[in-house]
């Protein structure tokens, strides 16, 4: 029997990751909802294919066994699209083609069907995150923070069962980094969301302040 | 292989279909029949699409011939007539029987022999049994029973008739100074060297000049008439080369380049690059003067012996799908409306195939009435007709012009 | 609504795609040449031939000129595309990465859309005797007739390598361009400026060979072209004897039954002849590459090499002004009464030649649409299932299937088209307008591959990523994020693949049996005639219509987003 907290959160079991020979990653790890779990590591270790892996986006070129359950769920057994592992990259990846409001309401899953409905659910997250009235808004006028904001949003109304995160705060400036981690995590906490961040800042780690695993390159890596 | 035939199979199958009012090897004779057949068919009516004017006027005869018949008209474009041929040998080859793709063909002379000895051609006879052949000038015109030596045998339907015609600017070139035969005219081009020159055959035109010159240069024109004798051959045409090689040396860009066609030759003339043309159809220079593409001063003149003359006809494949429309659609062209608007140089030029004599008296009063143009000779000032040459003829001196000039030697 | 469902429906699709990609391609090319092949060695049981054998090559061979034609379209074919690949080389390396190219790609595209034809009667009424060039310098030097002087036609194919290279140096230009950014210029180019190496040396070096790995089948595609081309070698290209292709023509429309068996055996000469100039040009490479690295390793630097530049800048100035001219020379025609030499406009200006044209425009328009919009539409359905593969497995394909794609341009058309002509007539079948869209899809799919495959690829993977995690099928993927943010170069290449579609001339020809008339085949058709007017009204609507064309593609995706700066690169 699995306690609450194993049912909630994200269990990543005997996974191990490799390109041809080499062997990228191989972790066990339970994460309880609203914690975090940081992977670090150095550029090129392959610390993001963990990531891909558990969405679903490993390049086949990668072979990768083990087990991923997410609140009960063979996250595994699921095509990608109904994994519902919400992901954070180093860009807002904004879709440029759509409003602010648009690129979150794009995020609400289906079952909400009207579209007033959705419209407001947008609007409302929005304004939750100080982007209140930016609905309208083209992405591209937007500040960097601010894009940041609807990206974080966007995943959010997703309802998500994890949330990846692939070096989201990278590219802020030292400031909107700090404002960014608090908000983020609070968030995620808040929604009791178990986490994975891929990050080779020790200042990301430290804000994190769950666990931390380390990857080390096979043949003693560069650093 | 297999694939081979599984293409003449389809073709086969695809040729049993489409109602007939006459069978294939009979000669029309039911008209009525033959009209009420020919409603709702479409008529793909192959002919040279190099001329806007001629294009103008097929756009109308397919207007008529829609309101009077029910029949669709379509002018298939060609650039060359021998393409529509081509097209028939290839449905022949696939083994496509009827229902073939053309249906109404503008020929005459090589590619009409060409047809008529493949056998790709509709039922003899067909062409003296339309309605309006009682107009037809057969008595005047001999080249409307023979096309190019080559009986036609009612295998194709005279729709107007041609005559070379040579064509100057008044401007540039004094009158009087202007040849009378062929020799007279090497001697003009020495005279003026760089101002003359023919299209390079297989162009009809330029063809029909070598013809012309043979015509007056061969020891013998009677043999002419006749298929070409192997045998003497050479001999036959070595005046002919005699005279092209004198004349290359002093022609238009010292005959290693000609012009493509008559239409090529007009703007030469337009241009004062060449100082005398020619066409074959006389109507030509009164025609250009109207469109803006000659000078108004430009003046038509032809041989006192004799310059060579021809019908030109439609003709209808023996695999036609819509046969019934193309018989209706070759009457209509032989109507002394049709040809009126046709020899009237507001819309065509081309000399008529009827008989003046043979005509209701409006009609004949509405052809006296025809303004011709400025730089248009009168019927009576278009000197002799030189009969064509037999077909043979043509083949052959092509033939010998492409290896002595066109070899790249 | 099963979602699995809907991811497999996609992969279903886009896997149906590239087979149907493939048969579209390679069936027509390979029951073209086997139409064309059969009847060259004697079998066309229709026609009498039943048994194989060498008689008809024989009959060719003997034919009078068959020597100078296979000479002549040897070399055109070779020296055109040598000196297109060299004028594109040498403007490359000069001046990639430089304003002065930016500017040029915006002057240069627009020949790429325009018809050989069009092209090659602009260049005709540019420097013809009686041409414009010469209208102009002569009050100063007193002629007042043409002078006799033999500049188009000539024996040589100058003229016709003329209008070769203003038609060829644009295309492999832009193909190079699409290349470019897959190597890093800026650094190479910091590089060998730093060891002394001349510009275009430096470039040579470090950058050509990969460079050029990536443009060779275009430059193929140029070769075959420019070896088996009809349309150009009839209005530029001598005619005493013509080039081999011209030649065929002539044999495919000739009354004479015999001929048709002389045209496949002219035909698969024509291939031979083309192979041999990509055999020859194939050890040219390789020789090139010797002398490339003994120069390289030799050390020389041609510091001063810049000089050459500013020769291709004047090289590639006059090609953009002679084409430009031409196309204003053909607009000009187009509205001219009596225009005499030497006048330099026309006596008056009169809308006669499009009046009298304009009525008989209509049907062949909408059928060039049509066939156009349809071959187009078809195409890019095809490619995007391709791409959608390639994104799906990860796999490209790579330099096979890049081949592939270049194969129906690098198959002279004249050769498989004529055999294609047998087995429509063959089929029986009444539906010209469908085989005649198929026979264009096999043109018009290429381009519209090549031109959307790297903006495809260039897309960030990661949008779609996000999607999905959003928790998006594949499909919905596809519609919602990825066709959307491509809209442009989708429509920049359905745009491509209308001017391609609009400009086929010998395959329109044989397969729409002259019942389908379209734009091009009008305009050749009335060129015979040789009106200048008229064939400025008809090379007029050639140009155009691709220039609609591209400007719809262009201001689409401004429109539908108008308010998304991000989407207007």
């Amino acid at each position: 029997m699995l306690d609450d907290n194993e049912a909630a959160g994200l269990t990543l079991e005997a996974v191990d990751i490799r390109l041809g020979d080499r062997r990228l990653i191989a972790i066990s790890h339970s994460i309880a909802p609203g914690e975090v779990l940081t992977v670090m590591g150095p550029s090129g270790s392959g610390k993001s294919t963990l990531l891909s892996f558990i969405g679903g986006f490993l390049d086949p070129a990668f072979t990768a066994r083990g087990g991923v359950c997410a609140a009960g769920v063979d996250l595994l057994a699921l095509p990608p699209a109904e994994r519902r592992a919400g992901i954070l990259f180093q860009d807002p990846l904004l879709f440029p083609h759509m409003s602010v409001g648009a690129n979150v309401a794009f995020a609400i899953p289906p079952d909400i069907g009207d579209r007033r409905e959705r419209r407001r659910m947008a609007a409302d997250i929005l304004a939750d995150m100080d982007l209140a009235g930016f609905d309208d808004r083209d992405p591209a006028t937007l500040s960097g923070g601010q894009k940041a904001r609807v990206a974080l949003a966007r995943v959010l109304v997703s309802r998500p069962r994890v949330l990846l995160l692939d070096e989201p705060f990278s590219k802020l400036d030292m400031a909107l980094r700090v404002q960014m981690r608090s908000l983020v995590f609070g968030r995620a906490r808040a929604a009791r969301l178990p986490v994975i961040l891929v990050t080779h800042d020790d200042a990301d780690a430290e804000a994190a302040g769950d666990a931390v695993h380390r990857i080390v390159t096979d043949g003693g890596g560069n650093g | 292989m297999r694939f081979m035939k599984a293409i003449l199979a389809a073709g086969l199958i695809a040729g049993i279909s489409g109602l007939q009012a006459i069978a294939a090897d009979a000669v029309p004779k039911d008209w009525p029949a033959i009209e009420k057949a020919a409603s709702g068919q479409t008529v793909y009516f192959n002919a040279w699409g190099g001329s806007e004017n001629i294009n103008a006027y097929l756009e109308w005869v397919g207007g008529e011939m829609q309101a009077r018949y029910g029949v669709t008209v379509v002018q298939v474009k060609l650039d060359d007539t021998a393409s529509a041929v081509a097209k028939v040998i290839a449905e022949k080859a696939a083994g496509k029987n009827a229902g073939g793709s053309v249906d109404l063909i503008w020929i005459n002379g090589e590619n009409f022999v060409s047809m008529k000895q493949q056998g790709l051609l509709m039922t003899p006879g067909w062409a003296t049994s339309l309605p309006n052949w009682r107009y037809v000038d057969v008595e005047n015109q001999p080249t409307i029973l023979t096309d190019f030596t080559e009986p036609t045998e009612g295998l194709e339907s005279p729709w107007g008739g041609a005559k070379m015609v040579f064509f100057y600017d008044s401007a540039r070139t004094d009158a009087a100074s202007l040849p009378d035969n062929a020799v007279q005219l090497l001697d003009w081009a020495k005279a003026h060297p760089g101002r003359f020159s023919y299209p390079a055959p297989p162009d009809f035109v330029g063809s029909s000049f070598l013809k012309q010159v043979l015509s007056e240069v061969i020891d013998d024109p009677a043999r002419l008439a006749r298929p070409v004798d192997e045998q003497r051959f050479e001999r036959d045409v070595e005046p002919l080369f005699a005279y092209l090689d004198q004349l290359h040396a002093v022609a238009w860009r010292s005959g290693k380049a000609f012009p493509q066609n008559y239409p090529d030759m007009k703007q030469k003339l337009a241009d004062g690059e060449l100082d005398i043309i020619f066409a074959f159809n006389p109507a030509e220079a009164s025609a250009g003067i109207r469109a803006g593409e000659l000078p108004d001063t430009v003046r038509s003149f032809t041989f006192s012996g004799g310059t060579l003359g021809n019908t030109h006809f439609v003709a209808i494949p023996y695999n036609a799908n819509a046969r019934e429309g193309a018989l209706l659609t070759a009457n209509f062209l032989l109507s002394p409306e049709a040809q009126l608007r046709k020899q009237d140089p507001a819309h065509w030029g081309d000399p008529t195939v009827l008989a003046m004599s043979k005509l209701p008296q409006a009609d004949r009063a509405a052809f006296a009435a025809l303004d011709l143009g400025v730089a248009t000779l009168t019927p009576d000032k278009l000197g002799p007709v030189i009969a064509e040459p037999h077909a043979s003829w043509m083949e052959r001196i092509e033939a010998e012009w492409r290896r002595r000039y066109a070899s790249g030697n | 609504m099963n979602r699995a469902a809907g991811q497999d429906a996609v992969a279903i699709l886009a896997r149906v795609a590239v087979v149907l990609t493939l048969a579209f391609l390679l069936l027509p090319i390979a029951f073209g040449l086997l139409g064309t092949v059969l009847p060259a060695f004697g079998y066309l049981p229709a026609l009498g031939g039943t048994t194989f054998g060498l008689e008809i090559f024989r009959a060719l061979f003997a034919t009078p000129g068959l020597a100078a034609a296979i000479l002549l379209s040897f070399v055109t074919g070779l020296v055109a595309t040598a000196l297109s690949l060299g004028l594109t080389l040498v403007f490359v390396a000069g001046f990639a990465g430089t304003p002065v190219m930016a500017r040029l790609q915006h002057l240069l595209s627009p020949l790429l859309a325009v018809p050989h034809a069009a092209a090659a009667f602009g260049l005709t009424f540019l420097i013809a005797p009686s041409g414009y060039l010469i209208r102009l310098v002569a009050p100063l030097s007193g002629i007042d007739r043409p002078p006799d002087i033999l500049i188009l036609n000539d024996p040589l194919g100058l003229s016709m390598i003329a209008g070769l290279v203003i038609k060829e140096t644009p295309f492999l230009f832009l193909v190079t361009l699409a290349a470019l950014p897959q190597v890093d210029l800026a650094s190479a180019r910091r590089l060998a400026a730093s060891f002394g190496y001349g510009p275009i040396a430096g470039f040579v070096y470090l950058l050509w060979p990969a460079l050029y790995r990536q443009i060779r089948f275009a430059v193929y595609a140029v070769i075959a072209y420019s070896t088996a081309v009809v349309d150009v070698a009839l209005i530029l290209g001598p005619n005493l004897p013509g080039t081999l292709a011209t030649r065929l023509v002539q044999w495919m429309n000739d009354p004479d039954l015999s001929a048709r068996f002389l045209a496949s055996a002219g035909a698969v000469l024509q291939l031979t002849v083309t192979l041999s100039v990509l055999i020859l040009w194939r050890g040219a490479e390789r020789a090139g590459g010797r002398l490339l690295r003994f120069c390289r390793d030799g050390g020389f630097r041609f510091a001063h090499d810049g000089a050459l530049s500013i020769l291709s800048l004047i090289s590639v100035g006059a090609i953009g002004g002679t084409f430009f001219a031409g196309i204003g020379l053909l607009a000009l025609w187009s509205v001219a009464g009596l225009w005499q030499f030497p006048d330099l406009l026309p006596q008056s200006l009169t809308l006669r030649s499009w009046m009298s044209a304009l009525p008989r425009i209509r049907d062949p328009l909408l059928t060039t649409l049509a066939i156009g919009l349809i071959s187009t539409l078809a195409a890019v359905l095809l490619s995007i299932g391709c791409l959608e593969r390639e994104t799906a497995t990860g796999r490209s394909g790579g330099e096979r299937s890049l081949l592939l794609l270049y194969l129906p341009l690098i198959v002279p058309q004249i050769t498989f088209v004529f055999g294609l002509q047998l087995l429509v007539i063959g089929s029986g079948s009444q539906n010209r307008f469908l085989a005649l869209v198929m026979v264009h899809l096999v043109f018009v799919l290429p381009y519209v591959y090549l031109s959307l495959a790297e903006p495809w690829r260039a897309l960030d993977r990661r949008y779609e990523t996000i999607a999905t995690a959003l928790g998006r099928t594949r499909l919905m993927v596809l519609l919602s994020i990825r066709l959307p943010m491509l809209l442009r170069p989708i429509m920049t290449a359905a745009a491509v693949g209308f001017a391609v579609s609009l400009g086929q001339y010998l395959p329109t020809l044989l397969i729409g049996e002259g019942r389908i008339e379209t734009i091009t085949t009008e305009a050749v058709a009335l060129a015979s005639g040789n009106n200048r007017r008229v064939i400025g009204v008809y090379a007029m609507v050639q140009t155009l219509l691709p220039f609609l064309a591209f400007t719809f593609a262009a201001l689409l995706p401004a429109f539908l987003h108008r308010n998304r700066r991000d989407m207007g690169l």
